[in-house]
């Protein structure tokens, strides 16, 4: 199973793994991203999150069908928070279960890696004196 | 042919709109896009890179347009 969520909601680590759970499964791995306080020695006063909703729903679809396909792991949640978020807050959570723990492991590590490389996702940092939007320029 | 493109993050602010409207030759494709948004956008040029989906797909260069088509600019991605 393959599930995916992008809202402006509070994440739930919890509810994630609720999602993956199976009897059939021996593993499950959790993966939570959030908000840090800096960058690069510069305090982020928030991050502003921008989506291409539709697209980005396919993409993480696309990631947990591939996880499931070459870590034969058994299911894949996904869930991106948008919208204003503030250090600390949670962005992302990443939750896979599967009949043994190393794929699990592994799954989850590819997922979230392929999350930052094709999902139309975009964040703006704000600092307190400027912003700029993450990895547009060289 | 009229094509409609959304911008997302960074290019929304290099275009200063979430869209734009443009008048391309029929059989334009994705690589006549780009010059043609280089062309009145030249700050797209100073992007790390841009990619162009068509209906919520990353499309090739030499991919075809039609007026049809949901056309949108993906600048770097930096969820998570």
């Amino acid at each position: 199973m393959v599930g995916v969520s992008i809202s402006e909601e509070l994440l739930d680590a919890e509810a994630c793994l609720a999602l993956v759970a199976d009897e059939l499964c021996g593993g499950s791995v959790s993966f939570v991203g959030s908000v840090r306080k800096e960058t690069n020695g510069r305090r982020v006063t928030r991050l502003e999150f921008e989506c291409y909703t539709s697209m980005a729903e396919k993409e993480m679809q696309k990631i947990g069908e591939a996880a499931i396909q070459q870590f034969s792991v058994s299911h894949v949640v996904i869930h991106h928070r948008i919208g204003v978020l503030l250090p600390g807050d949670v962005a992302v959570v990443i939750a896979v279960s599967s009949p043994h723990r190393r794929a699990a492991f592994e799954a989850c590590s590819f997922a979230i890696d392929r999350l930052k490389e094709t999902v139309p996702i975009w964040k703006k940092e704000v600092f307190e004196d400027g912003e700029q939007w993450v990895s547009a320029h060289p | 042919m009229k094509v409609k493109v959304l911008t997302f993050g960074i290019t929304k602010e290099i275009v200063g709109d979430t869209r734009v409207e443009l008048e391309l030759v029929d059989d334009s494709t994705v690589s006549d896009l780009k010059n043609r948004l280089e062309l009145l956008y030249p700050a797209l040029r100073t992007l790390k890179s841009y990619f162009i989906a068509i209906n919520d797909e990353y499309a090739s260069i030499d991919q075809r347009l039609l007026s049809s088509d949901e056309i949108a600019i993906i600048p770097p991605v930096s969820g998570g």
